[in-house]
């Protein structure tokens, strides 16, 4: 119905209005992807085979990163998860290897409700601050998977977890893809069209008005501290399954990655803001500088030294306010 | 040249815009020495920006900004304190894990050996500044020990220590109580004694008449009137604010046929913690009850604990004839009732959200197309509501903390009265709104109530209570001391007596 000058008038609103909080990480992708390419081209960066890497390398920290999203979108934080997929992993496989598939799924998730119902219930009902409880849970939880399996790790066989749990593909696909995709999805979904989404963003952008205007805020945040660890549970079974064994490492320091991808995406660490699908790109940007530097052929401590500079100053350009 | 100057602020054709919109027109302000001189106008008429202009956070386009006789540039606001001109704000800039000296001294603490922070000195200076007021205060309290209204006296004794020789107070009594004000006022004198020169920005009339010498009216951005107090009428000043003249809105209409007999509301013996007990009263369908009281008597903590905010430890609540047990806001909403709270920023909305996202947060559940929202159910909601409530908004996206005062607080009620409540609670649902507003609330409010619905308004300023009232509970120290129908009070030195206590 637009007339083309109309148009143009409201393309140019656009650019004046552009979000650059909200939208750096979408900018930052394709500034480093091409730039990738370009310099590592010749390195095969741009296969089909290192690109389908990177999605299945980040699939994970996509993952925990959705939950994470709403967990941030409340002014909360949840450092445990790392550790949650570690012991998930450790349980998930010990359970399979006694009682079965089913068992072992069951008892994985299991570790999720449990830490996570912790983990919520004394934020949201005794009002200890979410950074202190999933600190401390994050110690007490990898100390609890080191112990049961004394540091050792526990072998799977069972071929089905493998191939549906991250270590095969789904007709063309590999599963892992499939996993964070239908994650991001039912994420974005429930962040931007459902009651709990935008009760979950009133609760982070203003608890106490939250609060007077009928949201239970309490019970907002155990669900969502309750959802985080559910999700760091199945992202700690999808370790097993890739990696073919349960061990108290898988996931270890992921938290960190997770948070920065989260905040590059877009969500907002004073709560309020959720950005899913920005969270997804967070993801992919670090999977995507990651592999550029092993690419570049910079040794284990460059890489280290180099992906942090990046991330801070990405981090530091999307916290940016936006200057109207 | 040794003459001492006789104005203390000479603003002259001051002329600013915000993208081109012009705000400032051509304004003119001048304060002299030892003035106290209101400034008043409706949100958006100017005000705020012609303030911050003289605190230098903004650049004025053109004109001309004299202090104390000299030409001024006020590039920032340290050059504008340099100059003179101290802020006490609306919004208190104290930080209340501090002492009292310590956030006087905060940034320009006197340096003693070693260049280490001189505390005893520091004290001392803050006790002679607060003796100089004539107010007494532990200097070495912590604020957040401390009652608000001394923050407020903090804040003054702050903006002395700089050496201010104006003073900026935006809405001053808005959290203060009756003596606590009268206290103000009377420093305000002393400060006036001393050569300290006052702008007062207030809605309240009574205020402006007691306490300043001159007023200047601003209007869409253009000087509206300027004129000694003893020269001009309220009715003149509200003519000036508005632009016309206000229809009989502020006098009570007898409303009794409109009553119904029965109580949808029954509270007996309610009591909630130590600061209510023994409340009882009926509140009857299209009833508009009144609650006045000092700050602290329990009229906030009453409306919470009928909203589920607050447990109730005593007494029984019936809606409807029905025994209610309320736990919390939710539990409230779905039993009809809905609370405007008194802290609109804090309690009633999410700044940063949008104002569609704000309107229709309560009433997410009609909104849904299946098991999500519908986008174009939200969008058309909240435009209905947006003309109902007239919510002036260019664009219903845009975050709530860019509306005025007036028009965020109309966000506040539409949003409450979009949930079709039975029995409507106000908690000073006009404060700090401009006067245009207040009108249209309290013309709101009778209009809910002639829709059959029962209202419980909670409002410090007497007059309005008892324009729209039609019944009024006295609150003093968390009971119900006196209990009016309107026709009882002849007058509002009345009801302020028995509010007072004597």
């Amino acid at each position: 119905m637009s007339t083309p000058s109309t148009q143009m008038m409201r393309s140019l609103k656009f650019v004046k209005r552009f979000d650059w909080r909200q939208n750096i990480i979408y900018v930052g992708f394709v500034v480093v992807f091409i730039l990738f390419a370009i310099l590592l081209g010749d390195s095969g960066f741009t296969s089909t085979n290192n690109l389908l890497n990177i999605a299945r390398q980040t699939a994970t920290i996509s993952i925990m990163a959705v939950a994470m999203t709403f967990v941030i979108a409340t002014a909360e934080i949840d450092l445990s998860i790392g550790s949650v997929a570690g012991l998930a992993s450790v349980v998930s496989a010990m359970a399979m290897s006694s009682f079965g598939l089913v068992a072992g799924v069951v008892a994985g998730l299991a570790v999720g409700l449990v830490v996570g119902a912790i983990n919520g219930g004394l934020v949201a009902w005794l009002k200890v601050p979410s950074f202190l409880v999933t600190l401390g849970m994050l110690g007490l939880v990898v100390g609890v998977a080191r112990w049961i399996t004394a540091s050792a790790p526990v072998p799977i066989a069972d071929a089905t977890f493998i191939q549906i749990f991250g270590g095969g593909d789904f007709g063309p696909l590999p599963s892992l893809l499939v996993w964070a995709v239908v994650f991001v999805a039912v994420g974005a979904v429930v962040m931007n069209k459902t009651k709990f989404g935008r009760q979950v963003r009133a609760t982070g952008g203003n608890t106490q008005a939250a609060m007077f205007t009928g949201v239970n805020t309490a019970r907002i945040k155990f669900y969502v501290l309750l959802l985080s660890g559910v999700v760091a549970a199945i992202a700690g079974m999808l370790y097993a399954g890739r990696l073919q064994s349960g061990r108290f490492q898988w996931g270890t320091g992921d938290e960190l990655s997770v948070i920065a991808a989260v905040i590059l995406g877009g969500t907002s660490l004073f709560g309020g803001r959720g950005a899913v699908i920005g969270s997804l790109f967070g993801a992919l940007f670090i999977g995507l500088v990651n592999n550029g530097l092993i690419l570049a052929g910079l040794d284990v401590s460059q890489q280290q030294v180099v992906r942090g500079a990046i991330i801070i100053v990405a981090v530091a350009l999307s916290s940016k306010k936006k200057t109207s | 040249m040794s003459t001492s100057p006789v104005l203390a602020v000479e603003m002259t054709d001051i002329t600013k815009a915000f993208n081109s919109v012009p705000v400032l027109r051509e304004v003119n302000f001048e304060l002299m020495v030892g003035e106290v001189h209101a400034l008043a106008g409706e949100n958006g008429a100017g005000k705020s920006t012609l303030m911050k202009i003289l605190q230098g956070v903004y650049q004025r386009d053109s004109g001309e900004v004299k202090v104390l006789g000299e030409v001024v540039s006020l590039t920032d606001t340290f050059a504008a304190r340099a100059a003179g001109i101290g802020m006490v704000f609306q919004e208190f800039s104290l930080i209340p894990t501090l002492t009292v000296w310590q956030n006087i001294f905060l940034t320009a603490e006197p340096l003693g050996k070693f260049g280490l922070i001189n505390d005893g000195l520091a004290r001392k200076k803050a006790q002679e500044i607060f003796d100089d007021m004539g107010v007494a205060v532990d200097v070495t309290a912590l604020l957040e020990h401390l009652p608000t209204a001394l923050w407020q006296l903090t804040e003054i004794a702050k903006a002395l220590a700089q050496n201010a020789r104006v003073l900026i107070m935006d809405e001053p009594t808005a959290s203060l109580a009756k003596h606590e004000t009268n206290a103000l006022f009377e420093l305000i004198e002393r400060l006036k004694a001393r050569g300290i020169s006052i702008i007062y920005i207030s809605h309240r009339m009574d205020e402006v008449y007691r306490v300043a010498d001159r007023i200047t009216v601003l209007r869409d951005g253009q000087n509206a009137l300027t004129a000694k107090l003893a020269d001009v009428t309220p009715a003149q000043i509200v003519a000036a604010i508005v632009g016309r003249e206000m229809s009989g809105n502020l006098t009570y209409e007898d409303r009794s046929a409109r009553i119904s007999k029965d109580a949808v509301l029954r509270v007996t013996g309610l009591g909630s913690g130590r600061r209510l007990s023994n409340i009882s009263f009926d509140l009857h369908r299209g009833e508009i009850l009144g609650l006045a009281g000092l700050m602290g008597s329990g009229r906030t903590e009453l409306v919470n604990t009928l909203f589920g905010i607050d447990r109730a430890h005593a007494g029984s609540v019936e809606i409807d004839g029905k025994n209610v047990s309320i736990r919390n806001p939710g539990h409230a909403i779905s039993l009809g009732l809905a609370l405007i709270p008194e802290d609109r920023r804090a309690q009633g909305l999410v700044l940063e959200h949008s104002v569609q996202e704000n309107l229709t947060l309560p009433l997410l559940d009609g909104l849904k197309g299946g098991l999500l929202l519908s986008t174009q159910k939200i969008v058309e909601r909240a435009r209905e509501m947006i003309a109902t409530f007239s919510i002036k908004v260019a664009d219903q996206r845009m975050p709530v903390a860019k509306l005025s005062g007036g028009n965020q607080q109309k966000v506040v009620i539409g949003k409450w009265l979009g949930t079709d409540p039975s029995i409507l609670m106000m908690d000073e649902p006009t404060a700090g709104v401009d006067i245009g507003t207040k009108q249209e609330i309290l013309a709101m409010v009778r209009e809910i109530a002639d829709d059959g619905k029962a209202v419980i308004l909670i409002s410090s300023e007497l007059p309005e209570l008892l324009s729209v009232s039609d019944r009024i509970l006295v609150l003093r120290d968390g009971e119900v001391v006196r209990n009016f129908l309107r026709a009882d009070i002849p007058s509002e030195e009345f009801l302020q007596l028995a509010v007072q206590g004597a």
